[in-house]
């Protein structure tokens, strides 16, 4: 636990190092502030004491964002060589993934507390559904969780950077659009199934302030899922031929 | 800690980098890795310090096999990789604490262990920088520093001196000699000179294959198999005669004149036995002198290359 807190912390720090966190925050905050309050279906437009903009905007910036944080966490080290100088300390696999999403965590965390003053103004103008609010910021944690942890794997097979966004991207389009546009291109069982898999429509139920164990399950499968995944990649190069 | 490799075989693909190498390192013991590049040095040590699986074979330490128990042997060894991998954006004094939680040093002993190890590696005037910014020499330190932080038991040091200017060559072998004397070292280098003056115990490895096990002296007598000896003398009236007194020796195998003018020789003894007594007796009895009487010593380079030619 405590190597686990030790890799999550220096990697945080390294988000700040490098910029990175202040570029996220900066356009996460102005481009949800920026459609919640001035443009668009903005919420003078709609007219409704709601944070329902901000959260689809969140949503599609997040989408963007979490694979820009994962690319290099486990890319860059194999590359450098670093991933050697960590695994032979005494520390496992997976206890170096778990402190990289961890870190994601904390930093997407103090994202969406810093639009917390935008929940606090909105009070003000109307009455707002608050139950609604909290669960859409738990409906985007647990899509970052998803997402991070899809992108840590993209991040473990390669070795360029680049890859490991474009590949994260790509799985996670078909988490986020193209199952669902499978699922309603199909009948049946087959719609059924990709309407499982969709996570927009897992996402939409759970900020819809519905908690379905059947949604918590999901997303936590894709995050365990994910974090296995990497695990097993980087131990490949112990298996025995 | 004894460290006891066991019929250690890697294979990439079909190449066998690691061909069944077994070999044991005791406590207080420092083994030079020697080997032309692609010899197998590297992966032998990433296979020891558990970065990467064996093929064949096994690794224990102290009786406890580092394929099994990583988690146990892990923590006692310090490990200095072939490129001295470090994160570049951060400054040396975070990163050794970064290190030194990830080796569980205790809490409160870990400004300690970083002071001395900036001291003992020499990093006081930067360790404020970040490494990126750090010259190779000061990098290769830091490296070092790392490997040390937690007091490890066994150091495994792959090409511990590349960057550094002569005066921290001579400075970290002393270092590594230091340590090696309650500590188990294992260290590779392709500089000849350093094994000699670091190592107790030399260790040839070619093609993945172990050539060579001893240490640089008896390395040395293996090869040369027979004493040479350049021998001067002055005085002498007549080459000729000095040789045939020579050639008459009952040890002497073959007797070479070196230069026309100067009276210096070549003299090759036979195998397991030494002409320095009866040319000296036989300059007594003719009233020669002795100018030089040299043993020529085979050179470690000359071994290493007649072990590791292909």
């Amino acid at each position: 636990m405590n190597s686990i807190w030790t890799i999550a912390k220096r990697e945080f720090r390294t988000f700040f190092d490098s910029l990175a966190a202040y570029i996220l925050l900066v356009v996460f905050l102005g481009l949800s502030g920026f459609f919640t309050w001035l443009f668009g279906s903005d919420i003078f437009f709609i007219g409704q004491a709601t944070l329902m903009p901000f959260f689809s905007v969140a949503y599609w910036t997040l989408f963007f964002f979490i694979p820009a944080l994962t690319m290099k966490m486990l890319a860059e080290e194999k590359r450098s060589g670093t991933l050697e100088l960590l695994l032979t300390k005494p520390i496992t696999d997976l206890q170096v993934v778990t402190g990289k999403f961890l870190a994601v965590m904390m930093l997407i965390g103090s994202a969406l507390i810093l639009t917390l003053p935008y929940y606090v103004s909105i009070t003000y103008l109307g009455p707002i559904d608050h139950g609604a609010v909290w669960s859409g910021y738990f409906g985007m944690i647990l899509m970052s969780m998803a997402l991070t942890s899809i992108g840590l794997f993209a991040s473990s097979i390669t070795n360029n950077q680049i890859v490991a966004f474009l590949l994260a991207l790509f799985v996670g389009v078909f988490f986020l659009i193209i199952f669902n546009v499978l699922a309603s291109s199909f009948t049946g069982t087959l719609a059924y199934f990709f309407n499982y898999l969709s996570l927009s429509t897992h996402y939409e139920s759970v900020s819809r302030g519905v908690l379905d164990s059947k949604d918590l399950i999901y997303f936590l499968s894709i995050t365990i899922t994910g974090l296995l995944l990497a695990d097993t990649v980087l131990s490949k190069r112990n298996i025995i031929e | 800690m004894s460290v006891f490799v066991n019929n250690l075989t890697k294979k990439y693909q079909s190449q066998r980098a690691v061909d069944n190498i077994s070999f044991e390192v005791k406590t207080g013991e420092v083994l030079g890795f020697l080997g032309p590049n692609g010899a197998g040095k590297t992966t032998t040590m990433k296979i020891i310090t558990g970065f990467m699986a064996p093929s064949d074979g096994d690794v224990k330490v102290n009786g406890i096999s580092v394929l099994e128990n990583p988690e146990k042997i892990k923590p006692l060894i310090g490990y200095l990789p072939e490129s001295n991998p470090l994160y570049q954006d951060m400054p040396v004094i975070e990163y050794l604490q970064f290190i030194a939680q990830l080796q569980n040093v205790p809490k409160d002993k870990i400004q300690g262990r970083i002071a001395e190890m900036i001291k003992v590696c020499g990093l006081n005037v930067e360790k404020h920088k970040k490494i990126g910014e750090l010259s190779k020499g000061y990098k290769q330190r830091v490296g070092l520093a790392q490997a040390l932080i937690h007091n490890p038991e066994i150091l495994i040091l792959d090409e511990p001196t590349t960057g550094l200017d002569p005066n921290q060559i001579v400075e970290i072998r002393n270092l590594i000699r230091e340590i090696g004397r309650e500590k188990t070292v294992i260290l590779s280098t392709h500089i000849l000179p350093e094994v000699e003056a670091t190592c107790d115990r030399i260790l040839i490895i070619n093609d993945g294959k172990i050539v060579a096990d001893g240490t640089s002296n008896s390395l040395r007598k293996q090869a040369q198999g027979q004493e040479i000896l350049k021998v001067g003398i002055l005085d002498a009236d007549n080459k000729d005669k000095v040789i045939e007194a020579m050639q008459s020796l009952e040890s002497v195998a073959m007797v070479d004149p070196i230069a026309e003018d100067n009276f210096t020789f070549m003299v090759n003894s036979k195998d397991s036995a030494s002409s320095r007594k009866p040319i000296f007796e036989m300059c007594v009895k003719n009233n020669w002198v002795l100018s030089e009487l040299t043993p020529i010593e085979t050179k470690l380079e000359d071994i290493f290359r007649e072990l590791t030619k292909n």
